[in-house]
């Protein structure tokens, strides 16, 4: 090519070799100083702190943590007591509950905001201002709402329908269904504000299209805009399932776990075995059964989300 | 003299990925250096690599002399202008132009002075005080003009500067650029994918295709002489014609395609020119076509196609045999779909290249 | 029908046929509809959107009346009376009451305590927490080091592993700098937790900053702290005040943190709400517990209506990836 040609004729006047190599290391080396508190974080507290919890869930720590391997004896244990088992269902139960209704609910009610209506902003507002409050002040809120004494069900039949019963903090068989009320009114509205970005973010074409084409709305809603919204499907589900795992100040404040062991949940059983119970062994188990449980939810969404497409 | 900037076996990989390969390039003192090809070719990840703003794989980088391989983008004595301006949006046009010779530590005196000569120049004095937000985007292209212009160096970096502007006004910077580069008279290395930018604004022109330079050389040499296909191609609007078939060097060199034949005698064959499949290259503006094609040593009978009237000329698409051809006419000719059509051009104006390589024959 | 009303959006076919056409069409259109089309108000597709949303918002905001007129009512009234009912008599006896009198333990100088350790927590932890993810954030998206991505991707795992996961061995870490039970510990578990999501959020606005502004900037002879301060942070105060309402929500919010990391004497309001209310010895005073709830729930629901949107750009900041 002639570049090289050009350069090649020129050889002789060519300017002395480089200066010395540069030293990988030390380049932005202030960029790299900067990074220590998240170089650390990621890795004493995240990775190392995770590992740690997972192996010394093998041992037989009940006070101090003590590496004395017994293999799965913690796991064992755990799977036999009977309040474990109970953290696990009431989980299930409120995890598919609050999965399908927050999803469905914030779906419908983030349809029913993008209709070009008025005072948008203001129901907006109403229905997402619960997400700015605590667990405990939303669980204390129910409480007293869902008091039998003086709540919904005193004045339900104070309006004449005398056997009216609805106790769920006080009624162990349905009392994580009171739980459940409190979760939705909470979580909704984040929900369905994802949602609604995601609506938003639908090419306006579509609907103009689906109108030329004389589709009716609700069948584009069902057959078009959702599964266009996929990516933001899958996102809900993951915020919502990685929060339901880490429930805890909700029932705290709630019910404390009862009545009697009704709602417990496995997130309050590892603090209580941790810090109230002594039990390390437990704690440490119980807490490397919840990281498997995310774990199963957000490998195989970060495998879709980021696996197809890593680049620089 | 020595070179400008000069660079001696660039390599930058990205991982596994190549982006350019080996590349050998010398700027003279005062050259204006356009840097042309479609995006993804590697000429604005060249241009960053020369500012330092992107750390080689391998090879070496000279600035006036002064090997700057490693060196920070702020001491190789370049100035860069981008194509989005890159303007700091809170601070106002006086204080974009200053923040560098601040950050260099120069005496305020110094720097005042340099401003005004640069606001001067590029007449922007009223403009000094507004914010970026407050100025078209012509004056913004202008401001970052200037923030290359005070520090003063002997190397300008332009990075697409023109392509978020208008037509309009693309073509009133062209000028402009121009007009200073003859005032300066210092280095420019120019990053463009539009050839019209090329063709007027530089004294030499590289054109690039996945990391690589293609052809080096003037633009007259460029449109002339195309070195390869590729260039052949890129250059010129619309796009060359071409044919491909075989070229006859026995007796009288000649090219032959299905129902053509074309003497070569007036061609300037290359040293290595030999007998083979070949393609046959003629641009639109020297295909005759009407009247004028008779005069033509060779011709050839179509039939209108496709007019594109553009105002000072019309470009006509005919179709001779199967193939499609596109002629340029001049003026307004009155030509309708299906209508017969004389074409005719000179062999001496056409370009022929090795069909296995794409050089030029 | 549309057509045929105006001929001109045709030319060809205008040119094609004559006048009589271009008068048929007139005729047709003074018949046909014409001009606006005509809107009901009240159609039953708006009487259900609204119907709905209206339930809806009733459904939303019954909580925070209740709190409201339970926390104004005396204890009498209460017995006797609905919840829902606004109070008969007015008293602001319950708020005082939670605000300086409540117990918790032996001490009893009620929520005020609470309140000023939240924050004296709140605001060192918001701070802290922003200024380190902002520059881990400008970090990544700049000057990408080597290395950088691998540790950001497990910053962003860290986000969803459950806090109870890593609660003992971060005791254990503070335990062994000496730091466990104090407000500083405190702050460096919130700037540890807090860390993923708002690195996320500043990565990904100084990531969609134009690149050449940082290339300019280097060209310009700034180095890491100059372009930070001289030329990011000024075009960063939306993201900054984004970040700011979701570390402050979240912080004051916390419950886990402030019962693990800290003593008695430094419990955060919702801590000391949760034992206000939740004490078992006692006559229960509802309206003094939802005087109580709702002033710790006061600040986060202030700045949730004094930022309107911005709320909702962190929040979805938040849980949208880059």
């Amino acid at each position: 090519m002639r570049a090289e040609a050009a350069a090649t004729g020129r050889g002789a006047t060519s300017p002395p070799p480089s200066a010395a190599p540069p030293r990988r290391l030390l380049r932005n080396l202030t960029a790299k100083i900067a990074a220590i508190p998240m170089v650390l974080t990621a890795l004493v507290v995240f990775l190392g702190g995770t590992v740690w919890t997972v192996v010394y869930s093998f041992t037989s720590s009940r006070m101090l943590p003590r590496a004395e391997f017994v293999g799965l004896e913690q796991y064992d244990r755990l799977w036999s007591t009977r309040r474990w088992v109970i953290s696990i269902e009431n989980l299930a139960i409120y995890g598919l509950c609050s999965l399908v209704f927050s999803l469905v609910i914030g779906f419908v009610l983030a349809a029913l905001l993008d209709q070009k209506i008025r005072y948008e902003n203001a129901f907006r507002t109403i229905l997402l201002y619960p997400f700015a409050l605590s667990f405990i002040v939303t669980g204390l809120v129910w409480q007293w709402i869902l008091d039998p004494e003086f709540g919904l069900q005193s004045i339900i039949r104070g309006l004449g329908f005398e056997n009216f019963t609805f106790d769920p903090l006080y009624n162990p068989d349905i009392a994580i269904f009171g739980i459940l009320i409190a979760g939705l009114w909470q979580g909704t509205g984040l929900i369905m504000i994802l949602m609604l970005a995601g609506l938003r973010g639908i090419d306006g074409e579509i609907w103009k299209a689906s109108r030329v084409d004389g589709i009716p709305a609700w069948k584009t809603y069902l057959f078009i805009i959702v599964p266009m919204m996929r990516p933001v499907f899958i996102t809900a589900l993951v915020l919502i399932t990685s929060g339901i795992v880490k429930l805890y100040d909700l029932v705290v404040a709630q019910t404390g776990g009862g009545p009697g062991i009704a709602t417990e949940v496995p997130a309050k059983y590892v603090y209580d075995y941790m810090f109230g119970g002594q039990n390390l062994g437990q704690g440490f188990a119980a807490s490397t059964m919840m990281l498997l449980a995310v774990a199963i939810v957000v490998i195989p969404w970060a495998m879709l989300e980021f696996g197809g497409k890593r680049r620089g | 003299m020595q070179p400008s900037i000069a660079i001696r076996d660039l390599t930058l990989a990205f991982g596994a990925v190549e982006v350019l390969h080996d590349l050998n390039l010398e700027v003279g003192q005062g050259e204006f250096l356009v840097l042309l090809g479609s995006s993804g070719c590697g000429k604005s990840t060249l241009l960053n690599c020369i500012a330092g703003l992107l750390d080689i794989t391998d090879g070496q980088i000279f600035i006036q002399g002064k090997n700057v391989t490693w060196e920070e983008p702020s001491r190789r004595g370049i100035g860069m202008v981008f194509q989005s301006y890159a303007l700091y949006p809170q601070m106002t046009v006086e204080g974009n132009l200053s923040f560098g010779l601040k950050n260099a530590g120069l005496p305020r005196a110094e720097i005042a002075a340099r401003v005004a000569r640069a606001a001067r120049i590029l007449q922007i004095e009223p403009l000094l005080k507004r914010k970026p937000a407050a100025l078209s985007g012509g004056q913004r292209q202008r401001v970052a003009i200037g923030r290359a212009l005070v520090r003063d160096v002997d190397v300008f970096l332009f990075d697409e500067p023109l392509s978020n502007l208008d037509a309009k006004l693309r073509a009133d910077l062209r000028v402009e650029i121009k007009q200073l580069h003859q005032q300066l008279e210092n280095t420019m290395i120019y990053v463009t994918h539009d050839q019209v930018e090329a063709m007027t604004l530089a004294d030499r022109i590289a054109i690039m295709k996945g990391g690589s330079i293609m052809q080096l050389g003037s633009p007259k040499e460029i449109y002339n002489r195309p070195a390869n296909r590729y260039v052949a191609e890129f250059i010129g609007s619309p796009t060359m014609n071409m044919i491909e078939g075989n070229l006859d060097m026995q007796i009288t060199p000649s090219f032959s395609a299905e129902g053509m034949s074309v003497p070569l005698q007036t061609y300037a064959f290359g040293s290595d020119a030999a007998s083979g499949p070949a393609v046959f290259g003629i641009r639109p503006e020297h295909v005759e076509a009407g009247e004028g094609a008779e005069a033509m040593p060779v011709r050839l009978d179509a039939a209108v196609d496709l007019v594109e009237p553009l105002g000072s000329d019309t470009l006509v698409r005919a179709r001779a045999g199967d193939r499609n051809l596109w002629a340029r006419m001049p003026g307004q000719p009155d030509l309708r779909p299906r209508q017969p059509l004389r074409l005719g051009f000179d062999p001496a104006r056409a370009h022929l290249f090795r069909l296995s390589d794409d050089t030029r024959l | 029908m549309g057509k045929l009303r105006d001929p001109d959006c045709n030319p060809l076919q205008a040119r094609a046929e004559t006048v009589l056409t271009d008068y048929a069409a007139r005729a047709q259109a003074a018949s046909g509809p014409r001009g606006r089309k005509p809107r009901r108000r009240l159609s039953g597709r708006n009487i259900m959107i609204y119907g709905t949303l209206f339930v809806v918002s009733v459904y939303y905001l019954l909580p925070l009346w209740v709190m409201v007129v339970t926390s104004l009512k005396g204890m009498p009234e209460i017995r006797l009376g609905n919840i829902f009912a606004p109070p008969v008599e007015i008293t602001f006896e319950p708020w005082v009451k939670a605000w300086a009198e409540a117990c918790t333990g032996l001490n009893c100088d009620g929520l005020s305590r609470g309140f000023w350790n939240s924050v004296r927590i709140t605001v060192p932890s918001a701070l802290v927490s922003i200024f380190i993810a902002s520059v881990n954030g400008y970090a990544l998206a700049n000057w990408r080091f080597r290395g950088g991505e691998a540790f950001f991707t497990i910053l962003i795992f860290g986000a969803f592993i459950p806090y109870q996961v890593m609660l003992y061995p971060m005791v254990i870490l503070l335990r062994e700098a000496g730091l466990y039970g104090s407000l500083t510990g405190l702050i460096v578990v919130h700037t540890v937790f807090g860390m993923p999501i708002v690195t996320l959020l500043f990565r990904n606005y100084f990531t969609s900053l134009p690149e050449e502004l940082f290339k300019a900037a280097r060209v310009d002879g700034a180095g890491f702290w100059g372009i930070y301060f001289r030329v990011m942070l000024p075009m960063s105060l939306p993201i900054f005040t984004v970040a700011m309402i979701i570390q402050i929500t979240g912080i004051w919010n916390d419950f886990l943190f402030g019962t693990v990391f800290t003593r008695p004497n430094l419990y955060p309001m919702t801590v000391q709400l949760n034992n206000i209310v939740n004490s078992v010895q006692g006559v229960k005073e509802y309206n003094v517990n939802m005087a109580a709830t709702l002033l710790t729930g006061l600040v986060p629901l202030a700045i949730y209506f004094a930022s309107g949107k911005l709320f909702v750009r962190g929040i979805a900041a938040g849980a949208v990836k880059g």
